[in-house]
């Protein structure tokens, strides 16, 4: 399907870009980093399955090819306008109503900590219908429950469709439950979220 | 296995109604809790026994023995023995050399849960050879989970999930050479056992009840507004020696100029700090 106004319209008058993936959607949102305006005039928080003890550098990765600023999450650290998060490993990243992160050390969700779901809910609550939401590729479950609150607190919810998707179980389970208010291309997914320059 | 419900979420004002209650008939303030993880938790509760918000409420202030389990399950109580490896490097590194320089070493681990990091700094010290001058105090407010800290038996399981962090820390032999092994349950060696202690202490309301070469209180902060932060900063920064350790949570970064006058940074990343000033 192709763009159109009401996309663009609830896109425009978003205060954060929420973006979950799992396994293979690494790539995808290093991609999407780069090409984020610098002046995006959101907050982009990134939630990616991510394991303790693996000592990765996406952060630094991230951070090199990205013309915004890139954060990462410490507790209560607060949330900027053109910032980039990204939540850490073995910790669940929230949101408090007073504009800051929070962190929680409890029950991974899904096998996974950080959980999709978890910061999904969390900024659902904060934000309402202020989010765009993506979910993009992944082999489990996680982030279908939270994109559906997103959609019924009214924010724009988009899942990336299946035939693009390496791992198709993620967008198809928040498919599944009627989450995703749209289901759009990659390449219409890069195509939207450039388009705030 | 998913941890949360999606139920009507319980409001602020829902929330506030709680706390006061709680506070008024069991004397337990939960205010200067960051909101977000604690409506986590209670509709964790209402999930777990079946209640919605206005039973829930209900019990709390008619059924006392309700508020144990409450108790139990509101606090986060999730823990591993050796979390984050590169912070036992960092002890092990910049700390213990100036432990060691002590007659006595007494260390105070607050907000403790099951024990695993009393256990895991009894190894590393034990490793160290200050073992036999070393003493761990475990604190907690949670008494069932202090409970388990005390018997020092873990599921094999549990162990099994602890030993990569055990190698990432770089500690020689494996995690296992530290516990004797019944069936499907480990237990402490009690060599490492002796040297702990384990009681209630309420970091919100208590006052501190001894002087430590080092404090450790990970992973707590972060459940607490910053006002409440700076309070308790303050009960650890009297209760340590001159020269004192404090170790917190590596995401828990204080943002205050007083603090920043009171400690000094020992590693940045894994936020080790040592008492400076008055």
């Amino acid at each position: 399907m192709a763009l159109n106004d009401h996309i663009r319209q609830q896109w425009a008058q978003s205060k954060i870009l929420l973006l979950g993936g799992s396994a293979g959607s690494f790539k995808l949102l290093f991609r999407l980093v780069k090409i984020l305006p610098k002046n995006l005039g959101k907050s982009v928080i990134i939630v990616i399955h991510r394991k303790k003890n693996f000592f990765s550098e996406i952060e630094k990765l991230f951070s090199e090819n990205s013309r915004m600023l890139l954060t990462a999450i410490s507790d209560k650290e607060p949330i900027r306008e053109n910032t980039i998060y990204i939540a850490p490993a073995n910790y669940h990243t929230l949101v408090e109503n007073e504009g800051f992160f929070s962190l929680d050390v409890s029950e991974p969700v899904w096998y996974s900590k950080p959980s999709i779901d978890v910061t999904f809910e969390s900024v659902a609550e904060v934000y309402k219908q202020h989010v765009t939401a993506v979910l993009f590729s992944g082999a489990n479950q996680d982030g279908a429950e939270g994109l559906l609150k997103l959609r019924r607190e009214g924010a724009l919810t988009i899942a990336q469709d299946p035939q693009d998707a390496e791992m198709v179980e993620m967008p198809q389970s928040a498919i599944d439950i009627n989450a995703a208010e749209y289901v759009l291309r990659t390449t219409e997914i890069f195509e939207l979220l450039e388009s705030n320059a | 296995m998913k941890g949360t419900v999606t139920k009507d979420a319980i409001t602020s004002t829902q929330l506030n109604e709680l706390i006061d209650i709680v506070k008024k008939i069991h004397g337990f303030d939960f205010s200067d809790y960051t909101e977000a993880s604690f409506k986590r938790r209670l509709a964790r509760i209402m999930m777990l026994k079946k209640l919605e918000f206005y039973d829930l409420k209900h019990v709390l202030v008619n059924n006392h023995s309700f508020f144990q389990e409450f108790l139990e399950e509101i606090t986060v109580n999730v823990t591993e023995m050796f979390r984050d490896p590169p912070f036992y490097k960092a002890l092990k590194n910049q700390v213990v050399p100036y432990l060691s320089t002590y007659q006595h070493v007494k260390i105070w681990c607050a907000g403790c849960s099951s024990g695993e990091e009393v256990y895991s700094l009894a190894i590393l010290l034990n490793e160290e050879n200050l073992g036999k001058k070393s003493f761990i105090y475990g604190t907690d407010i949670n008494t069932e989970v202090l409970n388990e800290a005390r018997k020092g038996i873990y599921s094999l399981r549990k162990i099994k999930s602890y030993a990569e962090n055990y190698q990432f820390a770089g500690l020689p032999g494996s995690l296992t050479d530290h516990f004797t092994i019944m069936y499907d349950a480990a237990a402490i060696h009690s060599e490492l056992k002796q040297n702990t202690l384990f009681s209630v202490h309420n970091l919100i309301s208590d006052t501190g009840f001894n002087e430590f070469q080092m404090i450790s209180c990970r992973n707590v902060f972060i459940y607490f507004e910053t006002e409440l932060q700076y309070k308790i900063l303050d009960l650890f920064y009297k209760s340590l020696c001159p020269l004192g350790y404090l170790c917190l949570g590596n995401k828990e970064t204080i943002r205050s100029e007083a603090f920043r006058k009171k400690f000094k940074v020992i590693n940045q990343k894994e936020n080790i700090y040592q008492k400076i000033g008055a």
